[in-house]
């Protein structure tokens, strides 16, 4: 109140605000005691190793903080500063394994990867014997994707055309979008068994790559619906209304006019969604199985692919098939990576515009 | 009204109708793809049932209540109970983990980041999400598992009291706990994406009023964000829930399968219906194989219904979708 009694100077009112704060250097002194403490502690027994004395130096910080804060600041600060520590110590949390993973997969990757092992197969090498290479997975996996994204993308864009452009918000159209977000949450071993079941069950159709294709076109079809229906909605109604004012019909509006001006969002959203299925191991092992050699025909016989062939190595359990696990693994997520990314630079070289 | 601004009425031509062919042809093609998507839902129900109904007609013990899995015996013997149990187990572990940190990420991505930093950081946390599950599930086999060890005895000797992390075998590998930890990790992405979209959706003005009141920033969240958020965290959380139930090679690669009842998690065993139907399915014979359809179409009803009460909670702020 007695600031309202007078007029006070910047420099006063700086000072007003300002007390009962912890100055900024608090937050180092206090993790470096805390790391010393730690460390400190870590010649005693309870504390040992060290992940132990990391995460004992974080709960030292922690008190630490919050008792000063508490002591300096009030109640209200202490809560505040724990809370944000915590929200960002969740974030390193969340980072640390993916780090993890994509350091290994390339450190240990690298044993096994090089020009070879992407153009040999496993014909004719035993578990034990280290060699051996990628390729039959190789062209496996890209047909399957192939024949996915030639089934999933076109049923999902043409799904989402009617969500947006036929729909109107029909109780059809919203149930579909309604079960389009639950198929979403489908386990992907739940295709497999659909596609084994409904089409290789009951239609006869061969264990194959082609029984893969279908399996991840289901998995594929929900993301690709939702990411186009998004991008179709944000086309401005001015457009469609400009193309029927010149008497173009329905049809010719969306393929000409529509689709076209939210092309790269599409093409983003069935690139990510390829991306998503082509690490899928689950259906292809129900669909496909995998073998040693290279079958180039989709229609007959099991095929090889890059996450069975990681599977099938992870099982032979030698010294040499966990190398070539890793190198296989190294090989899917470069591929994944690359189609993710590439979706992204995309949108982003979109959005620009 | 609608009558005048209808574009496939063409000057001239009857009204209501369209007369041009390819119009109604290509509306035909664009509403049949939209079905499919409801036709392919329900077959999945309605195949998995025919081709599982041999299988349970000729078990001869309770698919509800048995733990064990004899379906290729003379005399057919096989329960969902210990893959229910282990599946339910690992992944309300793997939320317990993965929901808190998960909308910490969000909470941290969308309200606390500096502005610049918070797109790539959001990125890079959907990152993990592009990585295949059986990555993660030789990441965890190979890396994790001979580096938690110490985790999970240090667990049994200090809160060895409690059953759960009590562990009377001494080994500590291939457990429920080392696959829970896995799948924490790959729901991760899906808990912090979709909290992270809801969060950002926090009308400003709620914000600025808290503040301006002068509310901490975590009181801010507390009085502004979470109210508003909190359908959509409930969801980001049931979707994380449901994809922990239905991964398969992750846990299929960790876990030692056995199909017992072990409350003790950091013991080796356990399984999970997907990883069970991966493990048994090369060497299932005519009724293992329906037996394997059959628990499948029970992970397929448990997770359709919770994906669905994850919808139906946000069912009224339609843009949180997983898929995008």
């Amino acid at each position: 109140m007695a600031i309202l009694d007078r007029t006070i100077s910047d420099d006063e009112l700086h000072n007003l605000l300002s007390q009962r704060k912890l100055p900024r250097w608090t937050t180092l002194t206090t993790s470096a005691t805390a790391i010393a403490g730690s460390a400190l502690l870590s010649f005693f027994s309870p504390v040992s190793g060290v992940a132990g004395t990391a995460v004992f130096a974080f709960l030292l910080f922690i008190v630490l903080q919050t008792g000063l804060s508490f002591a300096v600041e009030g109640k209200r600060y202490a809560i505040d500063r724990l809370a944000t520590t915590l929200l960002l110590s969740a974030l390193i949390t969340a980072l640390v394994p993916l780090v993890s993973t994509l350091l290994t997969v390339t450190i240990r990757g690298l044993n096994a990867f090089n020009a070879t092992f992407l153009t040999s197969t496993m014909r004719n090498v035993s578990p034990r014997s280290p060699g051996g290479g990628i390729l039959h997975a190789l062209i496996g996996t890209l047909e399957q994707v192939a024949i996915a994204a030639a089934i999933g993308v076109p049923l999902g864009i043409l799904a989402a055309v009617y969500l947006v452009e036929y729909g109107n918000r029909s109780r059809l159209a919203r149930a579909i979008s309604f079960f389009v977000d639950v198929m979403t949450g489908i386990p992907s071993i739940v295709a497999g068994l659909f596609v084994y079941t409904g089409f290789i069950l009951a239609l006869g159709l061969q264990r194959s790559g082609l029984a893969a294709g279908i399996s991840l076109s289901i998995l594929m079809i929900p993301v690709v619906v939702r990411s186009t229906e998004e991008m179709l909605r944000l086309v401005p109604r001015d457009l469609r209304e400009a193309s029927y004012a010149l008497g173009v019909p329905k049809y010719r509006t969306i393929l000409r006019v529509v689709i076209p001006s939210a092309s790269t969002g599409i093409i983003t959203g069935a690139m990510l969604a390829v991306a998503r299925v082509t690490g899928e191991t689950a259906p292809l092992l129900l669909t496909t199985f995998f073998t040693q050699s290279i079958n180039v025909n989709p229609f007959n016989g099991p095929q090889a692919s890059l996450p069975t062939y990681v599977w099938d190595q992870i099982g032979s359990g030698t010294t040499a098939s966990i190398d070539r696990a890793w190198a296989g693994a190294l090989t899917l997520i470069l591929l994944v990576m690359i189609l993710n990314l590439s979706a992204r630079l995309i949108a982003r070289a979109s959005r620009v515009k | 009204m609608t009558t005048l601004i209808n574009p496939e009425a063409p000057v001239g031509a009857p009204l209501g109708k369209s007369s041009r062919p390819r119009d109604a042809l290509f509306a035909g093609i664009s509403r049949g793809s939209g079905i499919v998507v409801l036709i392919v839902m329900g077959a999945i129900g309605v195949f998995l049932l025919w081709k599982a109904l041999p299988a349970l007609n000729a078990n001869t013990a309770s698919f509800l209540t048995t733990s064990a899995w004899f379906p290729d015996d003379a005399q057919p013997k096989f329960g969902i109970a210990a893959l229910a149990f282990g599946t339910l187990l690992s992944s309300v572990i793997a939320m317990v983990i993965a929901v808190p940190v998960g909308i910490g990420v969000a909470l941290y991505t969308a309200h606390y980041a500096p502005r610049r930093f918070a797109p790539p950081l959001g990125y890079i946390v959907d990152l993990l999400a592009a990585v295949p599950s059986i990555i993660f599930g030789l990441w965890g086999l190979q890396i994790l598992m001979p580096n938690s060890i110490g985790l999970w005895r240090w667990l049994d000797d200090h809160f060895g009291f409690i059953p759960l992390f009590s562990n009377e075998q001494n080994i500590y590998t291939r457990s429920i706990a080392l696959a829970a930890v896995v799948l924490a990790i790959m729901i991760l992405p899906t808990v912090s994406a979709i909290s992270r979209e809801v969060f950002a959706q926090v009308p400003p003005g709620h914000i600025e009023a808290a503040l301006a009141l002068g509310a901490t920033r975590w009181e801010t969240m507390r009085t502004a964000v979470f109210p508003f958020a909190r359908p959509g965290m409930v969801s980001a959380a049931m979707l994380g829930l449901g994809r922990a139930l239905g991964e398969t090679i992750a846990v299929a690669l960790i876990l030692s399968a056995t199909f017992k009842i072990n409350w003790q998690v950091t013991e080796p065993g356990g399984n999970t219906f997907a990883a069970n139907i991966a493990l048994k399915w090369n060497e299932a014979g005519t009724i293992g194989l329906g037996a394997l359809i059959a628990s499948g179409l029970v992970l397929y009803v448990i997770t359709f219904a919770v994906n669905m009460a994850a919808r139906l909670v946000v069912e009224r702020r339609r843009d949180f979708s997983g898929a995008n």
